[in-house]
């Protein structure tokens, strides 16, 4: 694992400074509450993922964080300033968001989806200008997308276009990513080769990440910080050795498991042996 | 003022895209999507002068642009300036409300098939207009004045009122595109079931009427009809135009667009409103032209590459086929049918033609 190359800005106190928080929020589709009454708080420059079962909340609370859904009650705050005041545009800047299986238009190259990334930036004057094209530029041969640049996006691979979104991105410049399922639909050595450009991602370019993941695995290989949820309450977060322990795999997933270091990282690997109940 | 053409980064073909920057001014131009609106103006420009000239008095090109430009002979200058022109500028406004609307509806969709032919808007539009013709068409002097004045405004009401009740059916925390044309096919039928039951209920003199404004026809436009639609135009286009850059990113879907920072409750009620209104003003001036909606956007997105309708293709080919059909109609074909019955068996099988000849799908 690569050390991280950007130093993070501090606050006062000299500990990295809260960038994105969720502060009470309460979260509900109708009447439906998936998330109740949950804090997390993403300071600048950190990797975390987060993991738990499927339907407990941890993509709500994404698109939360992501400003796509209003909590009915607390608040998510970025830099300081609750989310919900600051206008869609300003958050485009500096948060960046890719929901899972995101959708792009048949007949859309490679260079256009990339292109748009820069939509936050630009005008009704300003289209495309010399910045718009060398980071557009700069994010295609970043992501080795520049020779497909002029190819459709759905005549790419999975792994190809997952890595076209992320190009659009970066190409959006923003210092947050929140990423909902990247590795979806890719065989093993495609997720490795996404999460890979993620963490380079974090360690290059110097961008707060937060990860929704189920392969717990690479969760604890690649994230710094794990957070795990259950029925959209927090359970447990801190390092992937704090948090991937057999007692924890039990509460949250139900899970009888061994856990051992990864040969490989030396992160806690999880060895299921069956389901509990 | 210089314009300045550069290349990409490495890696990156440089063909069909260029890059303009004029001052504070930039911008992205692609070559096809730049010569079609072009082809088409040019195109239009042709059918149209033909058109003036044909009929039954037929005129020469040349003094059909002589009186254009005020210094043809007095009668040629009646029939071309009174009433051929009228005609023909109605349908070129048609024509591009339509396209336009089309274009607007198909990718705030992201289905081609959804259209204010299939959402019902122009069913609704007709049902309210048929009743206007049958129940106004009584001899009471109130109820000839409700259907000499009434039938463009009801029609326009009729429109509106029907995409209100799509729109709130189809709304659940957003559009969906199925869900959308779902509703839209299911209206349909109900506003032409009203139309089919008005009509049953009517003399045969309203029937007929009704049945020939009902196929969409531009006979015995005059300026009176040209004149509102063309102000509305005139407010409409450019606001649709602005919307371009928007609708590229929301064809992303919602999270997505919302993510790159489009407030998208906004941009969306703008471009739908916007089509509507296009679709319901073309229906009261020259009545429902099926087809060119549906058919043209997609005929124009394969004509000039890239993911979406080009709005300004799209715009002026819809007037392109409609002033086209209007012409076969007027002097090919052996009796005058109206343009609406044209437009359908010319768009069809061209877009038949470019599905099967062209590699894309149908999204």
């Amino acid at each position: 694992m690569t050390a991280t190359l950007t130093k993070p800005q501090l606050d006062e106190a000299g500990a990295p400074r809260v960038r994105l928080a969720a502060e009470q929020v309460r979260l509900a589709y109708g009447e439906n509450v998936v998330v109740d009454g949950l804090d997390l708080a993403l300071t600048d420059g950190s990797f975390t993922a987060i993991v738990g079962p499927n339907g407990c909340g941890k993509s709500t609370l994404l698109r939360a964080l992501g400003r796509l859904l209003r909590p009915t009650s607390g608040q998510v705050v970025l830099d300081g300033k609750p989310i919900a005041r600051t206008s869609t545009r300003e958050v485009a800047k500096v948060l960046g968001m890719l929901p899972q299986t995101p959708i792009a238009p048949e007949g859309l190259t490679v260079a256009d989806l990339v292109a748009r990334g820069r939509h936050p930036h630009q005008s009704w004057l300003r289209q495309w200008s010399r910045d718009d094209e060398d980071v557009v530029a700069e994010a295609l041969s970043w992501t080795d997308m520049a020779e497909f640049a002029d190819r459709p996006v759905d005549a790419l691979s999975g792994g190809q276009r997952q890595r076209a979104w992320i190009s659009m991105a970066l190409a959006q410049g923003t210092d947050l990513l929140l990423l909902d399922e990247p590795t979806t639909y890719l065989d093993l050595s495609h997720q490795i080769d996404v999460l890979e450009l993620v963490e380079r991602l974090h360690t290059e370019r110097g961008r707060t990440v937060a990860v929704v993941l189920h392969d717990l695995n690479l969760a604890a290989r690649y994230a710094r910080r794990l957070v795990a949820m259950k029925d959209g309450v927090l359970v447990a977060s801190g390092t992937p050795a704090e948090v991937l322990t057999e007692e924890l795999l039990a509460e949250v997933f139900d899970l009888e498991a061994r856990v051992i270091p990864d040969p490989v990282s030396g992160t806690p690997m999880v060895v299921p042996v069956r389901r509990l109940r | 003022m210089s314009t300045t053409i550069t290349t990409r980064g490495p890696g990156v073909r440089t063909d069909r895209r260029r890059v303009v920057r004029i001052g504070p001014v930039s911008g992205v131009v692609r070559t096809r999507q730049l010569l079609l609106p072009v082809v088409a103006l040019v195109a239009l420009v042709l059918v149209s002068a033909v058109s003036l000239g044909r009929g039954d008095y037929p005129i020469g090109l040349a003094d059909v642009l002589r009186t254009l430009v005020g210094i043809g002979d007095p009668t040629q200058q009646f029939v071309v300036t009174q009433l051929r022109a009228p005609r023909i500028v109605v349908g070129v406004l048609v024509g591009l409300a339509l396209g336009l609307s089309g274009a607007l509806i198909q990718t705030f969709a992201r289905n081609p098939l959804a259209s204010p032919d299939t959402l019902g808007i122009n069913a609704g539009a007709s049902a309210a207009a048929v009743a206007v013709i049958v129940v106004g068409g009584g001899t009471s002097g109130a109820a000839q004045l409700l259907g000499g004045l009434g039938l463009p405004v009801a029609a326009l009401v009729g429109g509106l009122l029907t995409a209100l009740l799509i729109f709130g059916l189809a709304w659940r925390k957003g559009v969906d595109g199925y869900r959308l044309v779902l509703v839209g096919v299911g209206l349909s039928s109900v506003g032409f079931a009203a139309v089919d039951w008005l009509i049953t209920r009517s003399t045969i003199t309203d029937a007929a009427a009704a049945t020939v404004w009902l196929t969409g026809s531009l006979n015995a436009r005059t300026w009176d009809q040209a004149w509102p639609l063309g102000l509305v135009l005139v407010v409409l286009v450019p606001v649709a135009l602005a919307c371009s850059r928007q609708l590229g990113v929301l064809q992303f879907g919602e999270d997505t667009a919302r993510a790159l920072g489009v407030r998208v409750g906004a941009a969306q009620a703008v471009v739908v409103l916007v089509a509507v209104a296009l679709a319901a003003v073309s229906v009261a001036a020259a009545g429902p032209i099926q087809f060119v909606a549906l058919v043209v956007p997609q005929v124009a997105v394969r004509l000039a590459g890239g993911s979406r309708p080009p709005l300004l293709a799209s715009a002026l080919l819809g007037a392109v086929l409609v002033v086209g059909s209007d012409l076969l109609a007027r002097t090919v074909l052996p009796v005058a049918l109206p343009v609406g019955i044209v437009t359908a068996v010319v768009g069809a099988p061209y877009l038949l033609w470019l599905l099967v000849r062209g590699r894309r799908a149908l999204s």
